[in-house]
């Protein structure tokens, strides 16, 4: 260790800076913390699932998770995520500009509902949303009434299931880089010439960009795997209105306990796939920022 | 003053002492028999303890059939199951052998101590003129039912229209497949329990007719008030045979297995039978049967081994992957 330190290659310049810069020792130790809390508590459990579907051989691995029914359900799922994700990255952005930015009765009351879908069960959010969007809810009997809209037990429905369950992530991650951002650089723009749009686009939006893309990240995540509250509101059609969760669900309630964990490790595979796209993109736009 | 201290020490010794002799049950069973068991539990443990002067608390649990037995698989420690249909016991059979696989003839009856049927619900003053199963393929009609791919009593609905189909239709089993796939047509929802399609039906106010077990009928009616719905009989239906069985592994695990086995031998008894006919099951006597025949009225009813040949084969036929329930959404 110390003799490869000691020579110096570009490599071993940039650990000896890098080892210079810590402060506080302990690194062996924290990283080997680090890989064993990691291996306990997410590496065993998922490759638990792989081991279970080793046995499984490759026709009947691709005839339970390439099935029409399940084919259907990953479209309704991705689809659902991935629309509710952005709206949320969207409007969410704006609600924490509004609590970050203005000074107003009742802002620290707002403040804490953004995290009450943190703090319901999602049956109940479930349940409520069902009852609120259904035929003969407050807002789903005007809905179809006025426009022939049918939320409750169609996509639609998921959809603002999922919107209501993610929306903490996107204001909570936006939040404190809107916070940290000081207003003079706006009012700097500003008095340099640049229009509103110009501010908003080419001063505030690139700060604020990194922070959204992760808070879409976590609320398409959190979309994916949700199950409680959707349930309630999907209707649960085959081929329409089924997401992959129930789909799983309803193999184990078949004892199909190998059909089920192969379509979890398919999903698995999809989500870590977006997620790692997603963290590559960021990397990628702050290389590109810093130029 | 040390005293009243060693008399409560004394007395909390006694209290411990008397409660490790309480033996623990407990019943492992699905949904709409929570409040049968209630009543039952505390009228076997009363009766149990006057004839061997042993005591016995029986814990239950509830929840969708399957469901429920695959928290028996996964390790629930169930003494005694009490559940929808015979494949989900045949399931624990089949998964870890944790009943035995003759355990249908260790009771009387095929070990079925009540029977229902499968009826339908409508609202009050019936505005779409549902009769029977025929009304239901109508365009226009929404029809509730959970998804029998999870629900034991989605399964008897789905097989109580198809037997009548097949009737209807000289056993013509092309016909009947026709026949059910326009009825799934009219089908908005499928929860996944009988209790969650009650609740879409009556609470949410979703659908023109809800297809239920008679016993939850009757408590649906009980529930929300007899001026709300009415309920039909059809021209024939389903005689639904719920079944129960001691858990062997587990039991041979507690040493439980003697008072878990008087525990459902008790249900064949006539106090339990008429416990039974009070929260709305069908009693198997004859005697009972005519004391309460203006709750059960009598209707042409055919069984599962009579048209289907049995669960073993009906199970996978109609509900496994790729099945005929299955089909009916594959176009």
């Amino acid at each position: 260790m110390v003799a490869s330190l000691t020579r110096s290659t570009s490599i071993d310049g940039r650990w000896r800076l890098w080892l210079r810069r810590q402060i506080l020792p302990g690194f062996g130790p924290a990283l080997g913390f680090t890989l064993l809390y990691l291996s306990l508590i997410v590496l065993i459990p998922v490759s638990a699932a792989f081991v279970k579907i080793s046995d499984l051989g490759g026709e009947a691995f691709m005839k339970a998770v390439a099935s029409p029914r399940v084919l259907a359900a990953y479209g309704v799922s991705l689809r659902t995520s991935v629309g509710a994700a952005s709206v949320n990255t969207l409007l969410g952005t704006v609600v924490a500009w509004v609590l970050v930015r203005y000074r107003f009765p009742g802002r620290r009351v707002l403040d804490a509902m953004v995290d009450l879908p943190f703090a319901l069960p999602t049956a109940v959010a479930g349940i409520a949303l069902a009852a609120i969007y259904g035929p003969h809810g407050w807002l789903g009997a005007p809905l179809a009434a006025a426009a022939g809209l049918k939320v409750a037990y169609t996509e639609l429905g998921i959809f603002v299931a999922l919107t209501f369950v993610g929306l903490p992530f996107v204001v909570r991650t936006v939040q404190p880089v809107l916070a940290e951002l000081d207003p003079e650089y706006e009012e700097a723009a500003a008095s340099l010439g640049a229009s509103r749009w110009q501010t908003i686009l080419r001063v505030i939006g690139p700060e604020l960009v990194p922070a959204a893309v992760t808070g879409f990240a976590l609320a398409f995540a959190r979309a994916l795997g949700e199950y409680g509250s959707v349930v309630f509101i999907a209707g649960n059609m085959p081929m329409k209105t089924e997401i992959v969760p129930l789909l799983i669900v309803t193999k184990l309630d078949q004892y199909d306990f190998r059909g089920a964990t192969a379509i979890a490790v398919v999903m698995l595979v999809i989500s870590f796939a977006l997620l790692l796209v997603i963290n590559l993109l960021q990397h990628w736009a702050a290389r590109w920022q810093k130029r | 003053m040390i005293r009243p201290f060693l008399l409560l020490f004394a007395s909390w010794l006694t209290l411990v002492a008397a409660h490790g002799q309480t033996t623990q049950l407990l019943n492992v069973s699905y949904d709409p028999t929570r409040e049968f068991y209630q009543e039952y539990n505390e009228v076997f443990a009363k009766a149990y303890e006057q004839k061997t002067g042993k005591k016995v608390q029986v814990q239950q649990s509830h929840g969708g059939s399957s469901k429920q037995a695959r928290s028996v698989i996964d390790g629930l420690p169930a003494d005694v199951v009490t559940l929808g249909v015979v494949a989900d016991i045949d399931a624990l059979h089949a998964n870890g052998n944790l009943v035995a696989a003759d355990w249908q003839k260790r009771l009387p009856n095929n070990s079925v101590p009540y029977t229902s049927t499968v009826t339908l619900l409508v609202r009050k003053r019936n505005p779409k003129g549902i009769k029977d199963w025929d009304d239901l393929v109508k365009p226009g009609v929404q029809v509730i039912t959970p998804n029998p791919k999870t629900s034991s009593g989605g399964r008897w609905n789905f097989l109580a229209a198809f037997g009548y189909a097949l009737r209807q239709n000289h056993g013509d089993a092309a016909q009947a497949r026709e026949f059910i796939g326009k009825l799934y047509q009219n089908v908005p929802v499928l929860d996944s329990g009988a209790r969650g399609s009650t609740i879409t039906f009556a609470q949410r106010q979703l659908g023109d007719v809800l297809i239920a077990w008679e016993n939850e009928a009757y408590l649906t009616l009980k529930e929300f008030g007899k001026d709300q719905f009415a309920m039909i009989y059809p021209s024939v239906s389903i005689k639904a045979e719920p079944p129960v069985a001691v858990v062997d592994k587990v039991v041979d695990q507690k040493g439980t297995r003697e008072v878990a086995t008087a525990y459902l031998q008790f249900l064949f008894t006539p106090e339990a039978q008429e416990l039974a006919a009070r929260n709305f099951y069908r009693p198997l006597g004859p005697e009972l049967q005519a004391k309460y025949a203006g709750q059960f009225p009598s209707l042409p009813l055919f069984t599962v081994d009579e048209l289907f040949g049995g669960w073993a084969k009906a199970q996978p036929l109609f509900f496994a992957d790729g099945g005929i329930f299955d089909q009916i959404y594959q176009h």
